[in-house]
């Protein structure tokens, strides 16, 4: 699903590379996190997959793309693979949870009978059945949260991309967020997850890469977020 | 991306900025208007001119007993040099038709001129005088006239009616230049109205398009809600400015025809022609300063 080889990425102006030859491959179905400290180069391995950066050096490939040779105009349908859930939740606030859901939707052009399908299907999943016409602002983080991977999985992409999702939650919000994603994952989507979160990564024991200073020093099946040897 | 959902998009998009969205439709409407009323105006001065230039003629004056002229030296225009003149005049191909005015004639037409003036009681027919009145074909074509029958014995002098208008038009075709550039630097300010609003519509929605982007809308997708709205502005403008035009054209043709029957006025067919122009460069300068504004503030 996610291969890297090889991939280098430095920033202009930059002497240290913020990705330096990274190789790894993430396979279909997967749940993976990522770790390490701000700067590890986390974030800039989520970007290069969205392809809002391109790799100074090396081969990306995502959902069957090779980022190298995709035209400007073919990013959007990548960008439809890979379904992506923020720590700020970005939602709009002046639209309705169902709304919110919605949107992804209308602008990709799906019928208003598919639409009135799947909004009511995707709010059961995250357990909102009974508040999609409440405006986020009159929802939790919790659930704001919730709405978010509902608008980024609505679609059904094959790759979920989750950075920081439970940053910004307390730890009993967080679990709902980590069963929910896990559900997801269990329908057959890969889903990588960019985090802090030690009690989590340690509780779910999925396979975890850590990330230092641009280089891959652990990729463990069933890991946990301390390094354990 | 659905019609329904689109134009609802778009709905929100110019409630939300229901002031620039007034001040663009505002501006897009003046400054079209200002560009109509130039094209109107050339509309008017070429009507003028076909309504002047067909009634004009050239005049071949004959040597009188006043003519003061080289070739008169000779006294009065003999018969035979006036036929020969007239022979000459008909076979020139610009011309269209020829008419010979007496002095008798000539003295009726200035009585009747100027009947409530003492000049007519102190002239005399003789006095006066006698001439080929010319049609031409092509009244451009005055200058064959002149070459041919210029410094002819028996001719003093040969005028052109369209030399005196001449300059009356070409004041005409400053004015109308004025009004023409004045009308495309007010639709430049409106495009760069356009494209400043768009800007601001594009920042405050940076949330929707951010998502948009998120969730794999093409660029054309993103784009075309603001397009839309920088369309639709213009085009209300442009309906308001054919509005404005269109009252125009009724108080001319109610107030000032009646007052000026001296000429003719443009035809309604020239106030749909100029919003049919109008429509056309709304649409293009609307699209194109969206175009440019929107690859640059939203990047995918």
């Amino acid at each position: 699903m996610i291969r890297f080889e090889n991939v280098t990425k430095v920033y202009a102006g930059q002497e240290r590379p913020a990705l330096d030859s990274v190789n790894l491959e993430i396979t279909k179905g997967e749940f993976v996190f990522l770790v390490g400290k701000s700067g590890s180069g986390k974030s800039t391995f989520l970007r290069l997959i969205l392809r809002e950066e391109r790799p100074t050096s090396g081969i990306i490939h995502v959902a069957g793309k090779d980022l190298g040779s995709l035209a400007n105009h073919k990013v959007p349908e990548l960008r439809r693979q890979v379904g992506t859930v923020f720590q700020d939740f970005r939602l709009l606030p002046n639209k309705t949870i169902s709304e919110n859901i919605a949107f992804s939707l209308h602008v990709l052009g799906y019928s208003q009978k598919e639409i009135n399908r799947e909004v009511p299907e995707m709010l059961e999943l995250v357990g909102l059945e009974d508040k999609g016409d409440r405006l986020p602002s009159e929802i939790s983080g919790g659930e704001q949260q919730r709405v978010a991977i509902a608008r980024a999985y609505v679609t059904k992409p094959p790759i979920i991309i989750a950075d920081e999702p439970t940053g910004n939650l307390d730890p009993e919000l967080s679990v709902g967020i980590m069963k929910l994603l896990d559900r997801i994952n269990r329908e057959g989507t890969t889903v990588l997850m960019a985090t802090h979160d030690s009690g989590i990564v340690d509780q779910m024991r999925k396979r975890v890469i850590e990330l230092d200073s641009g280089h891959v020093i652990r990729d463990q099946v069933r890991g946990v977020y301390g390094y354990t040897g | 991306m659905r019609a329904g959902f689109l134009f609802k998009e778009v709905r929100i998009g110019l409630r939300r900025n229901l002031t620039m969205t007034f001040a663009v439709v505002v501006t897009v409407a003046i400054s079209l208007s200002l560009l109509g009323i130039g094209l109107l105006s050339n509309a008017q001065v070429n009507a003028m001119k076909d309504y002047w230039y067909d009634k004009i003629e050239v005049s071949v004056f004959l040597c009188g007993t006043l003519s003061e002229s080289p070739t008169c030296a000779n006294g009065v225009v003999t018969p035979d040099q006036r036929a020969s003149i007239k022979t000459d005049l008909e076979a020139l191909p610009v011309v269209q038709s020829v008419f010979y005015e007496s002095q008798t004639e000539a003295f009726a037409r200035f009585k009747e001129r100027f009947k409530n003036s003492a000049i007519a009681q102190n002239v005399t027919a003789d006095q006066l005088p006698e001439s080929f009145r010319v049609k031409l074909k092509d009244p451009t074509q005055f200058d064959v006239v002149v070459s041919a029958f210029s410094g002819r014995p028996g001719v003093d002098i040969v005028q052109d009616q369209r030399t005196i208008l001449e300059k009356f038009f070409k004041l005409l075709d400053v004015l109308r230049n004025g009004a023409l550039l004045v009308g495309l630097f007010s639709v430049l300010t409106a495009a760069l109205l356009i494209s400043n609003t768009l800007r601001i519509a594009a920042f405050n929605r940076r949330r929707e398009t951010g998502v948009m982007k998120l969730v794999g809308a093409s660029s054309w997708s993103i784009q075309l809600p603001f397009l839309l709205e920088g369309v639709f502005s213009a085009v209300l403008g442009w309906v308001f400015a054919t509005g404005l035009l269109s009252g125009l054209k009724y108080v001319v043709d109610t107030k000032v025809a009646p007052l000026l029957t001296f000429t003719k006025f443009f035809a309604w067919n020239q106030v749909w022609i100029s919003s049919a122009i109008l429509l056309g460069v709304g649409l293009f300068v609307s699209i194109l300063a969206s175009l440019i504004t929107l690859r640059r503030y939203l990047k995918v």
